[in-house]
């Protein structure tokens, strides 16, 4: 039956799929099937670099032309995964530049990225155009350099939150005269100045810019001359919004503002002044998306300025906002569908805002279309928890972040298990889930009931035994990554769950209390895991079996173990097992 | 399963009910909760403290204990310095550079801290010979507290750019500034850098500590190159002795992009501009002070 349609009629309707899932599913449902849609796949996704290896990729997809890889665990973003783990791109930039000539777009995140790889990048490919790269790091400004002045085409480079070493800004001054294909660059998180004369030339050349995100450097007062230049502009983002105060200033910034009639979204805001917020409230009626979440300004000038913006869809905010912006925003922005609130000094065991609980219930009641939730604070109640369930049954992500580990309902100085039981039990679509305070096992037992979507979840300083870990094991049928630290939670859920990890992306346990014998015994008899034990303090065996490991990560993979670890890694396999187990026995512990 | 009390109870009672005991997070003496299970190595690299204590004698494997047992010099100042560094039993890692409270960033309830022997001593810099004392840790201001690697999870680009904030906020007093200071240690002839906060050490001494764990598997070639003397050398050995006598100098590039030598300035100044470190080969050093060069010229 499939033989009836001819293979490019049958490409033709697959060109429409976009989604792996979707062509996954596909090229399931017969070996001609799988033939023609690997024939035609033109993006691949891998949620792990390590699962895979270019080899295996190239064999199967031979005609590539956009390639997404992520790197190291999510816990790496704080700091929780020692430097020099791993997640290195220049190997795989080595095979794709060798199969893939044609290649147009790598992503990366969390990844190693060395000047050599962005200099290979730049020469390998002809027609490159998308370079992403999001909480990387490795690479200084000269490899910068070599993509503006090799890559003829480029319609994209964002740097995302990257640590760059920052050499100099001349970088930017190597895209050649002719290059005039930017549409979105994001330099925001590069320290020093570039030269804006070479920016302001660059913007001016390219006619289809549509997202600028500038770093810090570029002053305010300059920024007329680049709006001027790019009235198309769909994203701004802003440098150091802050300048003497000075009428000119004002209005060349605000008549600037007034011509951009495409803006859609607003970011940067660093040292921001209040005083010159006002100059762009002629934007603010079209603005849907706005991070101030750098932007330490304090109410009425905060309030007064998110509250002009009544199409707003996405608000990332310093807790400057407190609980009275909070409800002035639930009472503006009805179509608010995402809210960050992150914390302007979270190191410090006292209060410095009023931001409490009140606010996100006063959102949740208020936004009906509220459905993404990152939300810092210092106290918390069950009831309000029950209210932001009850309120928002179309939660899909949502994480709360007390500031101090283990904080409980501060009414009633319970565990705060029923009001995130409420969350997973009303919000049958929550797909990502972030706790904290003080929990026992019993919110894993609604999880696990109840979550049935949940696809990642973040535990920290949680439970009391392993069964909080097996109820979610066990029960999240969705699950794709656990990330979990600071729990007592050890071998025997983690050992009775083993195949469940098969069917996960990856686990992260650290400062936990599995053991070494555990990890050993759950990387025999697993082939298809990779079981990564981190001790920096020295080998996992040199202690009995029963201590436990430092952190410990596991992902599928049918790439075998990878053979880039460092000194503190160790690869529980059967032959390093069995081979560590064989030094132990020499020392007579 | 038994309902856990709900509040937060002692470790030592949830370590009844749970039976955990081996990996109850617990501050104490390195290795005293196991030296009653087992003789002999401890659990650490760096089980100088381990050896001291307890007397089990030295490990079998003396590379293994090329820091251990230092008795005078910087590290004694710190007696154990190693923090976690020889608590291998789950315990979260705490940067204990400001306060011995385990779990709790606030000052006060001291969970799991019942037995606490080791303390950081937050004195300055002066290294005083301590043979195995408690120590009580003095000196806190009331603003500082300890640190959960991770906590609050925060992206190290809004953690820099919120320091940035709070100390352009900043009056000159006080050191209520940012909560934390992540820089690069690299170290010549290694194949990977390392990051250390700086915020999480109260003195030259802790930060010795921490990097001589860190980077030991990398200079422990070095030593052995230059001959190992017996277990006596061995017990006085520690990063800074180890520089002393080797070709290793630690050195910082400062604000103005200067490379200079550590321990030349009070602590908090020097925590104050130094924007990375580096172990630098004597040989190199030939710029910085006299001293310096002396020291590699004793050696040969």
């Amino acid at each position: 039956m499939a033989q009836s349609f001819p293979e490019d009629v049958l490409e033709h309707v697959f060109s429409f799929l976009n989604y792996d899932k979707d062509r996954n599913a596909v090229s399931l449902v017969c070996k001609s099937w799988y033939e023609i849609e690997r024939l035609c796949r033109r993006r691949i996704f891998i949620g792990n670099c390590y699962a895979v290896s270019p080899e295996i990729v190239i064999r199967r997809f031979p005609d590539v032309r956009a390639v997404e890889l992520k790197g190291k665990p999510h816990f790496a973003d704080f700091n929780l995964v020692p430097e020099g783990w791993g997640g290195y791109v220049y190997p795989w930039i080595v095979s794709l530049a060798r199969a893939y000539p044609w290649l147009e777009e790598i992503k990366l995140k969390r990844m190693v990225v060395t000047d050599e790889s962005l200099e290979l990048i730049s020469k390998s490919f002809k027609n490159f155009k998308v370079l992403v790269l999001l909480s990387c790091e490795g690479f200084t400004t000269d490899g910068l350099a070599s993509i503006a002045a090799n890559c003829r085409n480029l319609r994209e480079l964002d740097l995302g939150e990257s640590e760059v070493e920052d050499l100099s800004g001349h970088w930017l001054s190597h895209f050649p005269d002719n290059c005039t294909s930017l549409v979105s660059l994001n330099i925001s998180c590069l320290g020093s100045e570039v030269s804006f004369c070479a920016l302001e030339r660059l913007v001016a050349r390219c006619p289809n810019l549509k997202t600028l995100r500038l770093n810090r450097a570029v002053p305010l007062e300059k920024l007329p001359n680049l709006l001027c230049r790019a009235p198309q502009l769909v994203e701004l983002g802003t440098g150091a919004y802050s300048a003497e105060i000075q009428s000119d200033i004002f209005s060349n910034l605000a008549e600037a503002f007034l011509g951009c009639k495409q803006l859609k979204g607003l970011s940067g805001f660093w040292d921001v002044v209040p005083a010159y917020l006002p100059a762009m409230y002629s934007v603010c009626s079209r603005i849907t998306s706005l991070n101030l979440s750098y932007a330490t300004a304090q109410n009425p000038e905060l309030v007064h300025f998110v509250s002009q913006c009544s199409n707003l869809q996405r608000l990332w905010v310093l807790d400057y906002i407190e609980d009275a912006g909070l409800e002035a925003l639930a009472a503006s922005c009805k179509d608010l569908h995402e809210l960050r609130v992150f914390p302007s000094d979270p190191f410090d065991a006292e209060a410095n805002v009023s931001l409490t609980e009140q606010g996100l219930v006063a959102v949740s009641e208020g936004c009906p279309k509220l459905q993404s939730v990152l939300y810092f604070c210092r106290q918390m109640s069950n009831a309000a928890l029950v209210a932001i369930a009850r309120s928002r049954p179309n939660m899909i992500r949502f994480r709360l972040c007390i500031i101090e580990p283990r904080a409980p309902d501060y009414l009633t100085l319970e565990p705060l298990d029923t009001g995130f039981g409420a969350i997973v039990e009303n919000c049958k679509e929550l797909r990502r889930l972030s706790m904290s305070g003080l929990l026992t096992d019993r919110v894993f037992e609604y999880i696990g009931t109840h979550a049935k979507k949940l696809e990642m979840l973040s535990i920290a300083f949680a439970g009391d035994s392993d069964l909080g870990l097996h109820h979610v094991l066990s029960g999240c049928e969705s699950l794709r990554k656990l990330e979990i630290r600071d729990c007592p939670f050890g071998d025997k859920a983690l050992l009775a769950n083993a195949t469940k990890l098969e069917t996960m992306r990856s686990l992260w346990m650290s400062s936990c209390s599995v053991s070494f014998g555990a990890c050993k015994l759950l990387g025999q008899k697993m082939p298809r895991l990779n079981v990564e034990v981190i001790n920096e303090r020295g080998p996992p065996d040199s202690g009995p079996e029963s201590c436990p490991v430092e952190k410990l990560y596991v992902y599928r993979t049918i790439a075998g173990p990878r053979v880039d670890m460092p000194g503190f890694v160790w690869t529980m396999d059967e032959q390093v097992s069995s081979s560590l187990s064989r030094v132990t026995e020499r020392r007579g512990d | 399963m038994d309902k856990i009390p709900d509040k937060l109870s002692s470790s030592s009672e949830k370590n009844e009910v749970l039976n955990l005991e081996e990996t109850e997070l617990r501050l104490g003496l390195p290795g005293s909760e196991f030296s009653d299970k087992k003789a002999g190595n401890g659990f650490s690299l760096f089980g100088k403290d381990l050896k001291d204590e307890t007397n089990n004698g030295f490990s079998q494997n003396p590379l293994k204990n090329i820091f251990s047992g230092a008795k005078r010099g910087f590290s004694d100042a710190i007696d154990g310095s190693n923090k976690w560094g020889l608590c291998i039993n789950g315990g979260s890692e705490v940067d204990l550079g400001k306060n011995d409270v385990l779990f709790s960033p606030r000052g006060g309830g001291n969970v799991g801290v019942k037995n606490t022997n080791i303390l950081q001593s937050c004195q300055p810099t002066t290294p005083q010979p301590v043979e195995g004392k408690k120590i009580e840790h003095g000196s806190t201001t009331p603003a500082s507290k300890a640190q959960v690697v991770g906590w609050p999870p925060i992206r190290s680009f809004r953690k820099n750019t919120l320091a940035t904030n709070l100390s352009r906020n900043n009056d000159v007093t006080g050191n209520s500034g940012p909560g934390c200071l992540y820089v690069k240690v690299s170290m010549d002839g290694a194949p990977y850098l390392r990051k250390v906060d700086l915020k999480t050490y109260c003195s030259y001494a802790d930060l010795s500590s921490a990097l001589e764990k860190m980077f030991s598997c990398f200079t422990i070639g070095q030593y052995a190159s230059h001959g190992l003397r017996g277990k006596e050398e061995l017990s006085e050995c520690h990063l800074m002795d180890l520089l002393d006598r080797s070709e290793y100098v630690l050195t910082y590039e400062d604000k103005d992009g200067d490379w200079m030598l550590v321990g030349d300035v009070p602590w908090e100044m020097f925590t104050d501009s130094c924007k990375r470190l580096r172990i630098m080969k004597g040989s190199e050093a030939s710029g910085l002070a006299p001293r310096v060069i002396e020291k590699c010229k004793g050696q040969n």
